[in-house]
C-alpha cells in the first residue's frame, strides 16, 4: 500500500479541523477541532514510521500527546475562566484584542 | 645630548598632564611651580642641545614610525639642526620667563592650574612643530598650537566676547591649515615623502621631473597656512580679538612663537620657495601690505593690548617681507629680536594692566611712570628696540630687512620705511600716553597703582637686557666680517637672495633707518604730550575702525553665508529633508490607521486569515517553486 | 484487495465520517462523542501500522483522559444544542470553501513530490514497547525529562488560572485584630 493514502487521509483529517475551526463560534469545539489536527499529525508520523522503519517518529508522537495533554489543561482552565465571567464560550464575545 | 631631544618636549608634555589632570586638587603655587619646572627643564636641554648643534652637529632622531603604508612611511622624527635649534631656545627660553611671569600675574585666577596645563600643552605642541623632521610632525604641532591658541584665548569663557573671539581666532586658522593641508597632501603626493630631508634632497637633484608651476602651487599653499597663523592680509583680523586672552598669553602665543611658526615653515622650505619664484613675489608683497596696513590701524588705537597686538601684526609683515626677498635667516632673525621685544612689550603692558586692575584704554592712564618706575624703564626699552633706534635689537633686524627688500624690490622698501617710521610713531605715542604726563584715570585707581612684584618685574628686566644685546648676533656685514646667526644659520637654511649691495649704500640705508626712527620716535613723544582725545573723523575714523575689515568681512562672507544658510534652512531643511522624514512618519500613520482596522479582535476571523495565509503560501511555493 | 486493505478502507470512513461529525452536530455532547469515535478509528489505524502501544496510549490518554476531561467541562457548562452559538450560514461556507482550497493546494502540491514510499504488510517490532523504550530512554532523555517540568508548569497554570478569584465582599483581616 503507497504511503500516499494515508498522506490523503491525514490531510483530509487536518482540513476537517480546519473547517471546524472556521465554522464553529463554541470555544470547546474549535479546541476540539485543534486536538482533531493534533491528531491527523500523529497519525502521518506514525505511517512515516513505518515507512521508514524507524522509532523516533513514534517519540514525536508521544512528545506530541505530552504537549497536547498540557494544553488541553491550561486550555480547557481558560474556557473555564471565559465562561464563568461572561457566561458563554462563543468566541465572539472575545473581542478585546481589538483594543 | 642631542639624542635626547625628545625631552625637550616631553617636559612640557608631563607638566600638561598633571596639571591637566589633577587641575582640580594641585594648589595653585604648585601647579606653576610645575609648569615654570617643566619648561625651565626643557631651556636646559636645549641650551645643551645648542651648543652641541653650533659646534656642527645635527641629527635626526627616530622615535617610532607613525604611519607606513605602502611606500610611504612617515616617522615620528625630530630634526635638530640649526633652524630647529634657535627656536626651540626662543620657545623654551622666553616661555620659562613668561611661565615665571604668569605665577605671579594669573595668581588671582581660580583657574590658574588648569592656565599652566594649557600653557604646557602649548610649549610642547609648539615644540612639537619646530622639532618635527617631517610636514605631518610640524601639522600637528601646528593644529596643537591653534588648539591651545583656541583655548587661551577664550580662557575667561564666561565672557561671551572672549569665547566668540577664541572662536574667531580658530576658525581663521582654520583656513589657512587647510591650505597648509592642501599642500603637504601637494608634496606627498609629487614627491611622495613629507620627511625634509627626503624632499629637500629630491629638490637639490632635481631628480623628480616635476613641473614649475607644481613648486608653485605647493608653496602658496604652503604660505596660506601661514598667512592664517601669521596674521597676514587676508587673515589677520583675529591676532587683535585674540587679545583677549590673559596678557602673558598674549606675549608667549600671539607675539614671541606662534604666529612666528608661519615664518619658520616658511625658513624651513627655503630650497622649495627659491624654485618657486612667483610664490615668493606674492609672500613679499603680502608681507609689505600687511605690515602698512596693520601699522595705519595701530596709530589710532586706544587699548594698550590692540596697539601691540596691531604692531605684532605689523612686524610679521616685516617677516614676511623679509622671507619675500628669500632673506630667510633675516626674517628668522627678526623672529627672534621681535621674540625678546615683544614679549618684554606684553609683559609690560600686562603689569600695567594689573596695577590699573583692568583697565586697558589708554586714555585712562598717563603718568604711571612714577608708581612703576622698572615697568617704565624695561617698556621704554622695548620702544627703542620695536621703533628701531640704533643699537637696540630691533634696529639690526629691521634694517637688515630693509636692506634686503632695497636690493631685490624698491617699491617694497618704500613700504617698509613708511610702515617703519609709524612703528617708531606709534609705539612713542603708546609710551608717552601710558607712562608720562598727568594720571587721567579715577581717584581711586590712582591710590591703587602699585609696582608688580618680582616674578613680574624679573622677567621683564630679563628681557629688556635681551632686547638690548639680542642684535648683536647679527651684526650687519659692513660693521663684521660675517653675519654669525645668518653664518649659524646656513646650515640648514639657504637664502635665495642673491644681490649684493656695496657698503656705501648699506651705510647709506642705516643712515635713512635710523634717521627716520629716531624723527618719527621724537615726533611721536612730542606730538602726544599734552594729548586730548577728540572724536576721530575721516581718515583717522576710518583708521580707528581697523580700515573696517570686520566690517567688510561681515558683509562679504559672514552675512551671505548666513543668509544661504538660513535659506537652506527654509528650503532644503524644513521643506526638502523634513518634509521627506516627517512625510515618512505621516505616511506610515496613515497607513496604520487603515490597516488597524484590519484588527477586528474577533478570534474566527484571525483563524480565518491563518488558513488563507497558508492557503496562499501552499500555492505559492506549488506554483512558482514547485 | 486483503485484510489490511479492507480494514484501511473501514478505519478511513470511520475516521473521516466520525470528524465531519465533530464538526457538523449542533449538541457539544455529540461533537465529543464523535471526537472519541475518530480517536479509537485512528488507533486502528495505528494497530495496522504496527504502532501498538501508541494505539494503547492513544485511547487511554486521548479517548480516556482528555476527552473526558471535555465531557466534564461541557456539562459543568451546562452546554446543549439549544445553547449553541451559530455563525451565519455565509461564514460557514466560506470556512468550507477555504479548508476545501486548503486541502486542494496541499494536494496538489503533494502530487508534485517525490514521496513514494510503499508500506510493507510484514510485521515488525518498531513499535512495541520495549524498541520504543529504548529510543526514549537512550536518544530522547533530555527531551523527556524537560516534558516533566512542561507538565509540572502547566499543572500550576492550569490550577492558578482556574482558582477562584478572591471575592470582594469578604470582610479583609487585619493584622491588629490577631
Amino acid at each position: 500500500m503507497p504511503i500516499q493514502y494515508y498522506l490523503f487521509l491525514s490531510f483530509a483529517l487536518f482540513c476537517i479541523g480546519i473547517m471546524g475551526a472556521l465554522m464553529r463560534r463554541n470555544a470547546i469545539i474549535i479546541f476540539m477541532c485543534i486536538e482533531l489536527m493534533l491528531n491527523a499529525v500523529n497519525l502521518l508520523l506514525v505511517a512515516f514510521s513505518k515507512m521508514y522503519n524507524d522509532a523516533s517518529s513514534q517519540i514525536f508522537v508521544f512528545f506530541i500527546m505530552v504537549v497536547a495533554a498540557a494544553e488541553v489543561a491550561v486550555g480547557l482552565a481558560v474556557i473555564v475562566m471565559m465562561y464563568r465571567r461572561v457566561h458563554s464560550v462563543d468566541i465572539n464575545i472575545l473581542n478585546r484584542l481589538k483594543h | 645630548m642631542i639624542q635626547f631631544v625628545y625631552l625637550v618636549p616631553l617636559f612640557p608634555l608631563l607638566g600638561f598632564l598633571i596639571n591637566g589632570f589633577g587641575w582640580r586638587t594641585i594648589p595653585k603655587s604648585l601647579g606653576g611651580i610645575i609648569g615654570s619646572a617643566s619648561v625651565l627643564a626643557s631651556f636646559v636641554v636645549s641650551l645643551l642641545i645648542f651648543f652641541e648643534v653650533k659646534n656642527g652637529a645635527n641629527a635626526t632622531v627616530t622615535l617610532f614610525d607613525f604611519i607606513q603604508t605602502g611606500k610611504l612611511s612617515i616617522p615620528l622624527a625630530f630634526r635638530v639642526d640649526s633652524l630647529s635649534s634657535v627656536f626651540l631656545l626662543i620657545i623654551t627660553g622666553i616661555g620659562f620667563l613668561i611661565h615665571v611671569y604668569s605665577t605671579s600675574y594669573m595668581h588671582e585666577d581660580e583657574g590658574m592650574v588648569k592656565y599652566f596645563a594649557y600653557l604646557n600643552l602649548f610649549v610642547f605642541s609648539m615644540l612639537l612643530l619646530v622639532l618635527g623632521a617631517n610636514y605631518l610632525v610640524m601639522y600637528m604641532g601646528w593644529e596643537g598650537v591653534g588648539l591651545c591658541s583656541y583655548l587661551l584665548i577664550g580662557f575667561w569663557y564666561k565672557n561671551n566676547d572672549f569665547a566668540s573671539a577664541g572662536r574667531k581666532a580658530f576658525v581663521m586658522n582654520r583656513i589657512g591649515d587647510l591650505g597648509f593641508l592642501v599642500g603637504m597632501l601637494l608634496i606627498l603626493f609629487n614627491f611622495g615623502t613629507l620627511t625634509y630631508t627626503d624632499f629637500f634632497g629630491q629638490l637639490n637633484n632635481g631628480l623628480e621631473p616635476v613641473r614649475n608651476s607644481v613648486y608653485n602651487w605647493i608653496a602658496i599653499c604652503l604660505f596660506i597656512g601661514a598667512v592664517g597663523k601669521s596674521a597676514q592680509i587676508p587673515l589677520f583680523t583675529w591676532l587683535p580679538d585674540a587679545m583677549a586672552g590673559p596678557t602673558p598669553v598674549s606675549a608667549l602665543i600671539h607675539a614671541a612663537t606662534m604666529v612666528t611658526a608661519g615664518v619658520y615653515m616658511i625658513a624651513r622650505s627655503s630650497l622649495l620657495y627659491n624654485l618657486a619664484p612667483d610664490a615668493l613675489q606674492i609672500v613679499g608683497w603680502i608681507g609689505a601690505a600687511t605690515a602698512f596696513m596693520a601699522a595705519t590701524i595701530a596709530i589710532k588705537q586706544y587699548d594698550i593690548k590692540k596697539v601691540l597686538a596691531y604692531s605684532t601684526v605689523s612686524q610679521l609683515g616685516f617677516m614676511f617681507m623679509a622671507l619675500g626677498m628669500g632673506a630667510y635667516t633675516t626674517a628668522v632673525f627678526h623672529v627672534m629680536t621681535h621674540a625678546f621685544f615683544k614679549a618684554l612689550l606684553f609683559l609690560g603692558s600686562g603689569s600695567v594692566i594689573h596695577a590699573m586692575s583692568g583697565e586697558q584704554d589708554i586714555r585712562k592712564m598717563g603718568g604711571l611712570g612714577k608708581h612703576m618706575r622698572t615697568t617704565q624703564i624695561t617698556f621704554l626699552i622695548g620702544c627703542l628696540a620695536i621703533a628701531g633706534i640704533p643699537f637696540f635689537s630691533g634696529f639690526f633686524s629691521k634694517d637688515e630687512i630693509l636692506a634686503s627688500t632695497f636690493a631685490q624690490n624698491k617699491m617694497i622698501y618704500a613700504i617698509g620705511i613708511i610702515s617703519a617710521m609709524m612703528t617708531a610713531f606709534y609705539m612713542f605715542r603708546l609710551y608717552t600716553l601710558t607712562f608720562t604726563g598727568k594720571f587721567r584715570g579715577t581717584h581711586e585707581q590712582e591710590h591703587h597703582l602699585h609696582e608688580s612684584p618680582a616674578a613680574i618685574t624679573i622677567p621683564l628686566v630679563l628681557l629688556a637686557v635681551l632686547s638690548i644685546i639680542g642684535g648683536y648676533i647679527g651684526l650687519p656685514a659692513v660693521i663684521t666680517e660675517h653675519h654669525t646667526l645668518a653664518h649659524f644659520l646656513s646650515s640648514s637654511v639657504t637664502n635665495g637672495l642673491t644681490a649684493h649691495l656695496s657698503h656705501q649704500t648699506e651705510w647709506m640705508l642705516i643712515g635713512i633707518s635710523s634717521f627716520i626712527a629716531i624723527a618719527f620716535s621724537i615726533y611721536g613723544y612730542m606730538a602726544n604730550r599734552q594729548p586730548n582725545f577728540v572724536p576721530n573723523s575721516g581718515l583717522a575714523k576710518v583708521l580707528e575702525n581697523k580700515w573696517y575689515v570686520d566690517e567688510l568681512y561681515d558683509a562679504l562672507v559672514v552675512r551671505p553665508i548666513n543668509e544661504l544658510s538660513a535659506l537652506l534652512d527654509r528650503f532644503v531643511e524644513r521643506m526638502g529633508i523634513d518634509g521627506f522624514v516627517n512625510g515618512v512618519g505621516k505616511s506610515v500613520r496613515w497607513g496604520s490607521d487603515r490597516m488597524r482596522l484590519l484588527q477586528t479582535g474577533q478570534v474566527g476571523f484571525y483563524i480565518f486569515i491563518l488558513v488563507l495565509g497558508m492557503t496562499v503560501l501552499f500555492a505559492l511555493g506549488f506554483f512558482w517553486i514547485g | 484487495m486483503d485484510l489490511f486493505e479492507i480494514l484501511f478502507w473501514i478505519l478511513t470512513i470511520g475516521a473521516i465520517s466520525s470528524a465531519l461529525g465533530v464538526i457538523l452536530s449542533r449538541n457539544p455532547i455529540n461533537s465529543v462523542i464523535c471526537l472519541i469515535a475518530t480517536f479509537f478509528a485512528i488507533s486502528g489505524h495505528y494497530v495496522l501500522l504496527n504502532a501498538q502501544f501508541l494505539a494503547v496510549v492513544n485511547i487511554i490518554v486521548y479517548a480516556g483522559a482528555i476527552m473526558v476531561l471535555f465531557l466534564f467541562v461541557i456539562m459543568l457548562m451546562n452546554l446543549n444544542a439549544d445553547v449553541e452559538p451559530q455563525k451565519s450560514r455565509l461564514v460557514q461556507f466560506a470556512g468550507i470553501i477555504s479548508g476545501g482550497i486548503l486541502f486542494l493546494v496541499i494536494l496538489a502540491a503533494l502530487r508534485d513530490s517525490k514521496i513514494n514510499g510503499v508500506l510493507e504488510k510484514s510485521s515488525n517490532s518498531v513499535g512495541l514497547i520495549e524498541n520504543l523504550g529504548k529510543t526514549l530512554f537512550q536518544n530522547y532523555v533530555l527531551p523527556f525529562e524537560i516534558s516533566s517540568v512542561l507538565f509540572l508548569s502547566a499543572m500550576i497554570g492550569a490550577m492558578v488560572i482556574g482558582k477562584k478569584e478572591p471575592s470582594n465582599d469578604l470582610p479583609e483581616r487585619s493584622p491588629n485584630q490577631n
